[in-house]
């Protein structure tokens, strides 16, 4: 076949055939693919509330409770046993991250005893301060903050002498460490908060 | 006020685009050579990023995201970036000749760098208003720039340098590149506000 | 049959597109913290070049000279932006490591470079057999310095320890090592190919 002549007329329409054919093959694509990707969301978002919460019998997703406070969102997932409230997972976050925002999913008992948490996303140096996955459940020395109870522990790193710091810091990694338990405490915060609507 | 200082302050210092986040390297490397040349390329660079920026944050907020297009985000966003290229070359020919004498031999080299597709994509991902997008986009560009500036300005001197054979050329440029990242690193963890 | 090996293996060794001819750097720099992305996004980026390949080779007869590269770009475009529907609906993880970078293949100099070079002049089949001799060769260039990186770094080699974590230098999973790596890599094949 003979190289197409560049006028105007020909080229407007092979450019616009190909985008025509382009678009309708992505709009294909998009419409298989987009019940996967929200069923694959849906999961994950599943999954971490069930790795960090007690036991439930409801469905924690539909009885989700936001809370703005200071420009960030929090979302509670309370877990029931029944009519009780058992414990419940908690999305919270922090901006003082070394590389700005930290997002934590942690699970607490009904009083406050911290069942299990998960990182869910950080921008944080990778070998330093991303260690934050693993470092606060490891049982070597007073890295851990699982089994503390948030109402009485004091979640600050050992350096903060002044507030009576229990937990080790991740070596180099102190001021992630910190934005670590500054989402955990905030974490609480909004955990006792839902406590409150409940009781009103 | 203290965002925008903030913004300005981490794009340029502390997540400089070359140095921690790898994009538009390909300029980088290519056109370092001379402190005259990498200033022209960053100028006309900061003038696309900028451009691209405001364009493409219209396109996002008042077309595909109405529209639920979000996913021809890529295509729309590299169509916009090389159309917007193609017609800063035509009108700059037409109206001041000296800038396109200037600017001219970058402009086509930079429909292919990453970093403005990258800042483009980034600002939509930040959640950026406009105003904050522009100061992103400006602040990353000017980053790119001393990142570029200071590059050239070393690799003057390599020319005049004796090295091993293997070592010459683009292997010494990306170890001295190396060494700058380190130096960069140094603004890393600054807090603003 | 020798003529499609030869342009296979034209793309691993002597036309490698990041050791030798030093294309697509961001996504070299950018990815390769450790062996195991290094792989994914030579492969992700593999997937598009064999596709957009093909099918610009397809179409090259039908499209103007004036308006190739625009032409060119919507085709890779497509191409990445599928893929990225695809690793978002089944590879969640893969998207959250890769992150901007799978976009960002669209700038890949290597897909317009080959797209230009090659699958505009050739046929179907030649293209096809083009772009899996550089993908490879990309892969191959992204794996071996996400080893290093990693190894270096970590202490471990596609996630299995190889020494303990504490001796690495954690240096070379940053930003800075990154470029350092790379140089070195290069200036090694530079020794290598003037021995020849």
């Amino acid at each position: 076949m003979k190289k197409l002549q560049s006028t105007l007329p020909i080229m407007v329409m092979s450019l616009g055939l190909i985008t025509l054919i382009a678009g309708a093959m992505l709009g294909v694509v998009y419409y298989i693919t987009k019940e996967p990707i929200a069923q694959m969301a849906h999961e994950t978002q599943v999954a971490a509330i069930r790795n960090v919460a007690p036991e439930f019998t409801n469905d924690p997703e539909a009885d989700k409770w936001t809370w703005e406070n200071e420009g960030l969102t929090y979302v509670v997932y309370p877990a029931y046993n029944g009519d009780k409230l058992v414990g419940a997972a908690v999305e919270s976050a922090t901006m003082s991250g070394f590389s700005g925002e930290v997002r934590i999913m942690c699970g607490f008992e009904a009083d406050g005893t911290i069942r299990n948490y998960e990182v869910l996303s950080h921008a944080e140096t990778p070998g330093l301060g991303s260690k934050m996955a693993t470092w606060f459940c490891d049982p070597t020395g007073s890295r851990s903050v699982i089994g503390k109870n948030a109402e009485t522990a004091s979640l600050y790193v050992t350096k903060d002498a002044d507030k009576n710091g229990e937990i080790e810091a991740i070596t180099a990694a102190t001021i992630s460490s910190r934005a670590f338990l500054e989402a955990m405490r905030n974490a609480y915060e909004a955990f006792k908060q839902y406590g409150q609507t409940l009781k009103n | 006020m203290l965002t925008y200082i903030s913004i300005i302050v981490t794009a340029i210092f502390i997540n400089n685009i070359v140095f921690s986040q790898f994009l538009g390297i390909c300029p980088f490397l290519g056109v370092s050579k001379k402190t005259s040349s990498a200033l022209g390329m960053g100028a006309a660079v900061t003038f696309v990023i900028t451009l691209a920026t405001v364009v493409t944050w219209l396109l996002q907020r008042f077309v595909l995201d109405p529209l639920e297009l979000g996913y021809l985000q890529t295509i729309a966003f590299i169509l916009v970036i090389a159309f917007l290229v193609q017609m800063l070359e035509i009108i700059m020919k037409k109206i001041a000749p000296s800038l396109y004498s200037a600017l001219g031999v970058f402009l086509p080299l930079i429909t292919t760098n990453c970093a403005v597709l990258g800042v483009a994509i980034l600002v939509i991902q930040k959640g950026y208003t406009l105003m904050e997008s522009v100061t992103y986009g400006v602040s990353t560009s000017l980053g790119f720039t001393l990142a570029l500036w200071i590059f050239a300005g070393i690799r003057e001197q390599l020319e005049i340098t004796e090295l091993p054979k293997g070592m010459q050329g683009v292997p010494i440029a990306l170890i001295c590149a190396g060494l700058l990242a380190m130096a960069f690193m140094g603004f890393s963890g600054i807090k603003i506000g | 049959m020798a003529n499609k090996w030869k342009l296979i293996y034209n793309g691993i060794i002597p036309g490698n597109p990041v050791l030798v001819l030093l294309l697509g750097m961001c996504a070299t720099l950018g990815t390769t913290s450790s062996a195991m992305n290094g792989l994914m996004m030579g492969i992700a980026t593999m997937v598009v070049l064999i596709c957009s390949n093909a099918v610009i080779s397809m179409i090259k007869s039908v499209v103007p000279d004036k308006v190739r590269i625009p032409a060119y770009i919507v085709v890779i475009a497509s191409f990445v932006t599928m893929l990225q529907l695809i690793i978002n609906a089944y590879l969640p993880a893969l998207n959250a490591t890769l992150g901007i970078f799978i976009p960002l293949i669209v700038v890949n100099c290597i897909l317009l470079g080959r797209a230009e070079a090659f699958a505009g002049k050739n046929g179907v089949v030649d293209s096809i057999c083009d772009g899996l001799g550089c993908g490879i060769g990309f892969t191959f260039a992204l794996t071996l310095l996400g080893a290093v990186r990693e190894l270096l770094g970590t202490g471990r080699l596609f996630d299995c320890v190889i020494y303990p974590e504490d001796y690495g230098m954690l240096l070379f999973v940053l930003a800075p090592g990154a470029f350092l790596a790379l140089g070195y890599l290069i200036a090694i094949v530079n020794k290598l190919r003037n021995l020849k």
